[in-house]
């Protein structure tokens, strides 16, 4: 069978399998629709956070990421799981005792103030948005390498089986999907992973195969990775960073967004007890931290087999690094998977010094003294994943479940992000503000337009991806660390916060966080229309605009106090409801009332 | 009613008690072991490189999953112990 049949076969029988748990799980209120009928399993919830949570960046980039960085790069590692430390204490059991539906629903009903709902709705929107097309543009992407379609025409496949599934079943739908996407995802990321690792050091478990020997040189794997690739003018992979503090604002900043993101929370309210919450956050973290455990392994064991691909010399133990780089791979023996990846044009070659050999190394060292004339060869970071099975040689069928998994990372994310958005403007937006009288069946109707359209409008922009496409995943995060965390927060650790202390605190934190972003990536992301360069020397204080939605959180915190204590004391009533979120006694099922 | 609410105010003054400890063990992984400590613990060689390296790649993940599974443990007995579960 061929590689095009099989990889067609696995996304097949995977969507199959998605439309068929979506016709089972068909929603009949909207409390199923937004909160999945509130009886889901603590573990099942666990999984479906789980993939709801690891979206193409996770699955795809973040490796890739790490291959590249490092050390340096364990930001996004402990960043992206940390969050959920944050969730499980500071915020999903008392939301879930709370019992509602919606993230701006709680919002406005905790600070008395339908502004203070409208500002979360338009932080959900923004930061939902920003970040589905992340995904859409993903799912593009392994479309167009395993299924030899162009990507749009694999964006409408997708858009197709999202539909089917997200706006028939809502979050009970989505829930189940989820997760059967989680095994999907997960099974395609760690077979490669634990083959690889099998390969380069003898131990069958990825994370272990980290700090093991390398088997063809006798050193440790790490060790053997800083010699290679600082023989090629690379930084040593493990070398510490200099700039530390922004290396912890990144890494809080991260955590705060995660525990921030409203698609996350959301999936908290659909258990049916305060404690169940509690448990499926850990759970949640258990499956995460299966490929987030892996990814560093993958990483580091990628990058090896990169470079000993390209300087076979280097494998084995080696006396003289010089000479092991003088002896690289000609172009016209590259293997397979290289010749594969160039007609996507994630890689490049370019013969500088006309020797017919590859030559791979940081572009920003010289190496004259070896003949070389610059570094030939550009790999996208974001091909590690995907190219992994190829590059250990394994059989078609591997191939066929990255594409799989790949697309059931970015396909659950999406689902995730686009039920958030349509429970805000149907629930928050059309039920809260403009419609309060409408039916229950006029608002599940009204919740699966506004799903559609949504749709509609995140394939049309994962189709044509804004060029700022990349860096939404800041503004994402900085938005949901500065405005929403926050309040979120102190609404339930504070009975003095009142509505204008949180109004405040959130314009704050969010203009603040915005014009930081804006100043050095340019005004709404419009090139050239930045007022400063986006580069360390120019940063306040070394803090990247990746790293300052921790800041913008603090401010967000200090304005709402100051303002909280100038201002008149919460009502009874308030001070009564934050009381009550604190004690799990009493919760019912969530409820819309 | 009083007392109810004195029993309350323990409880809640528990969880902050134990959120507390649960958050300081969390920033000590990450932002101390794997960050800003990184540099005192570079001789403590964990397979070819040092303890912070491997708190930044792997032992922070780790020691969150336990906290978490440790907090919810703990707040079941809680509930319990003050009565106001569900």
């Amino acid at each position: 069978m061929s590689q095009f049949a099989i990889n067609v076969l696995f996304v097949g029988a995977s969507f199959a399998l998605y439309i068929g748990i979506a016709i089972w799980a068909k929603a009949g209120s909207t409390k199923d629709f937004y909160v999945a009928g509130g009886g889901v399993h603590p573990v099942t919830n666990g999984m479906a956070i789980g993939a709801d949570w690891m979206s193409a960046a996770s699955f795809i980039s973040m490796a890739g990421l790490i291959a590249a960085g490092g050390y340096a790069n364990s930001t996004f590692l402990m960043g992206w799981t940390g969050g959920y430390v944050l969730l499980a204490m500071l915020l999903a059991p008392y939301l879930r005792k709370f019992g509602k539906f919606t993230v701006p629903e709680f919002i406005g009903d905790r600070f008395y103030s339908k502004t203070a709902r409208m500002v979360a709705v338009v932080c959900l929107i923004v930061a939902s948005v920003t970040y589905v097309i992340g995904q859409m543009a993903g799912a593009g992407v392994a479309f167009s390498r395993f299924l030899e379609v162009d990507a749009t025409t694999g964006l409408i496949i997708a858009a197709v089986v999202v539909f089917f599934y997200s706006v028939l079943g809502g979050m009970k739908g989505i829930t189940y999907t989820q997760v059967a996407q989680y095994i999907v995802l997960i099974i395609a990321y760690t077979i490669p992973a634990v083959f690889i690792s099998l390969e380069l050091t003898g131990n069958p478990v990825p994370p272990l195969g980290l700090f093991s020997d390398h088997s063809a040189s006798g050193e440790p794997l790490l060790a053997k990775l800083n010699e290679v690739v600082t023989a090629l003018g690379f930084n040593a992979y493990t070398a510490m960073v200099d700039n530390k503090l922004n290396m912890v604002l990144f890494t809080l900043s991260l955590m705060i967004g995660t525990a921030g993101l409203p698609h996350v929370i959301m999936r908290f309210f659909t258990v049916p007890k305060v404690a169940d919450a509690r448990w499926s956050a850990g759970w949640a973290l258990v499956f995460i931290g299966l490929l987030y455990l892996t990814a560093p392994a993958v990483a580091s064991m990628a990058r090896l087999n990169l470079v000993t691909t390209i300087y076979p010399d280097m494998a084995g133990q080696v006396e003289n690094y010089d000479a092991a780089a003088e002896n690289s791979i000609a172009y016209a023996d590259r293997p397979n998977w290289i010749r594969t990846w160039e007609e996507t044009g994630l890689i490049t070659f370019q013969d500088k010094n006309d020797d017919g050999k590859i030559e791979f190394y940081n572009p920003a060292a010289d190496f004259s003294d070896r003949g070389w004339a610059g570094n030939e060869l550009q790999v996208n970071n974001d091909i590690l994943v995907l190219a992994n099975p190829e590059i250990a040689n394994l059989p078609g069928w591997v191939v066929g479940l990255i594409a799989a998994g790949g697309l059931a990372a970015a396909l659950s994310t999406a689902a995730g992000l686009l039920l958030a958005i349509s429970s805000a403007i149907s629930h928050d937006l059309i039920k809260g503000a403009i419609n309060p009288r409408i039916t229950e069946r006029g608002e599940l109707m009204a919740a699966r337009i506004s799903m559609s359209v949504a749709i509609v409008v995140a394939t049309y922009l994962g189709a044509n991806p804004p060029g700022f496409a990349a860096q939404v995943v800041a503004l994402a995060f900085g938005i949901a660390a500065a405005s929403l965390f926050p309040v979120l927060m102190m609404g339930i650790f504070s009975t003095r916060v009142n509505n204008k202390g949180a109004i405040a605190g959130m314009l704050a934190g969010l203009i603040f966080t915005l014009v930081y972003i804006f100043v050095y990536k340019g005004w709404f992301f419009i090139p050239g229309t930045n007022n400063l360069p986006d580069t360390v020397d120019h940063w306040v204080l070394g803090i990247s605009p990746l790293s300052i939605g921790a800041v913008g959180a603090v401010i967000n915190f200090a304005v709402a106090y100051l303002v909280s204590n100038a201002t008149e004391e919460p009502p009874q009533e308030i001070q009564d409801l934050v009381q009550s979120v604190r004690y799990p006694k009493g919760a019912g099922g969530a409820v819309d009332h | 009613m009083s007392q109810e609410k004195a029993n309350a105010e323990a409880y809640w003054k528990a969880n902050l008690r134990l959120i507390t400890g649960c958050l300081i063990v969390w920033a000590l992984v990450s932002y101390g072991f794997a960050i800003l400590l990184r540099p005192l613990l570079a001789g403590i060689p964990v397979g070819g490189t040092d303890l912070g390296f491997w708190f930044a790649q792997q032992g922070s993940i780790l020691v969150f999953i336990g906290l978490i599974f440790f907090y919810a443990w703990k707040m079941n007995r809680l509930d319990k112990q003050f009565e106001l579960g569900e």
